[in-house]
């Protein structure tokens, strides 16, 4: 077993053009805010472009969870970028298709599917979540 | 004789830990969809991690980047990466010019962050006019 964590970084994508980027955001929210507040946190995904100190030491120091909303993977490029590892990489998608009853709309941010979509993804995302706190799967 | 349409890219910080940042992708979305033939946009981490089409994204068009918090993700990383912006919108400064207090939530704006979200994008609009002028 490996070193435990206070922290989980959950990154989600940036884009403002796709569905899927305002899934992978939601999805973040909800870890970050309801499912396991306290433990996963967020940054600013642009703040790793800019090389912010305290956005690289958070990634580079804690384990961190990216979800992406297309196949170009900003978020786990970016972190990689800086030198940060990513124990676990999703693609939003991914649970579209696991859960096609949940077809998400919005673009800047998701509706009322969506948000459901969001929380099936935010449950299961969250299992990884207390694997990484533990110092499991890294 | 060809005829060359500019169009004026919007750089959007994505702040996803501020609510300032969630009202910067909803205004930035929203002047976006009002004049689709005149605006494009760039996820902004694609200067890292996209190719090169991306990171010219500034050489190719004129760019207004607009940013949640002093930190001016969004103005920085464009000029760094890919261009000098040809105008740079602060969230803080717009909310302050039309008096109207900061979000408070992260997500699912409503009707109490109307106002904030017209506003920016009201902003947003006149600097692609102004920038769409100078061109």
């Amino acid at each position: 077993m490996g070193k435990k964590h206070k922290k989980v970084v959950v990154l989600p994508c940036s884009g403002i053009g796709k569905v899927y980027g305002a899934v992978a955001r939601e999805t973040a929210y909800e870890l970050v805010e309801k499912v396991r507040p306290g433990l996963a946190t967020l940054t600013c995904l642009p703040l790793l472009v800019i090389n912010d100190p305290e956005a690289v030491a958070l990634v580079t120091e804690n384990p961190v969870i990216t979800i992406d909303g297309c196949p170009k993977d900003c978020a786990k490029k970016s972190v990689e970028a800086v030198g940060g590892r990513v124990a676990k990489a999703y693609e939003a998608i991914r649970f579209y298709k696991e859960h096609k009853d949940l077809k998400p709309e919005g673009i800047a941010e998701v509706t009322d599917t969506g948000r459901k979509l969001a929380q099936v993804a935010a449950a299961e995302i969250a299992q990884e979540v207390d694997k990484l706190a533990a110092g499991e799967g890294e | 004789m060809d005829i060359q349409v500019v169009k004026v890219g919007i750089v959007s910080c994505s702040g996803e830990e501020i609510p300032e940042g969630t009202l910067c992708r909803l205004a930035c979305r929203k002047a976006l969809d009002e004049r689709p033939g005149e605006t494009v946009t760039i996820c902004l981490p694609l200067f890292i991690a996209g190719g090169e089409e991306e990171r010219t994204f500034a050489q190719n068009y004129p760019t207004i980047t607009v940013d949640g918090c002093d930190k001016m993700c969004a103005a920085k990383a464009t000029e760094m990466l890919s261009g000098k912006p040809s105008k740079s919108l602060s969230i803080p400064e717009i909310l302050k010019k039309h008096g109207l207090k900061p979000p408070t939530k992260l997500r699912h704006f409503g009707p109490e962050e109307e106002a904030a979200v017209k506003a920016v994008a009201t902003e947003i609009a006149r600097a692609v006019d102004e920038v769409l002028e100078e061109e």
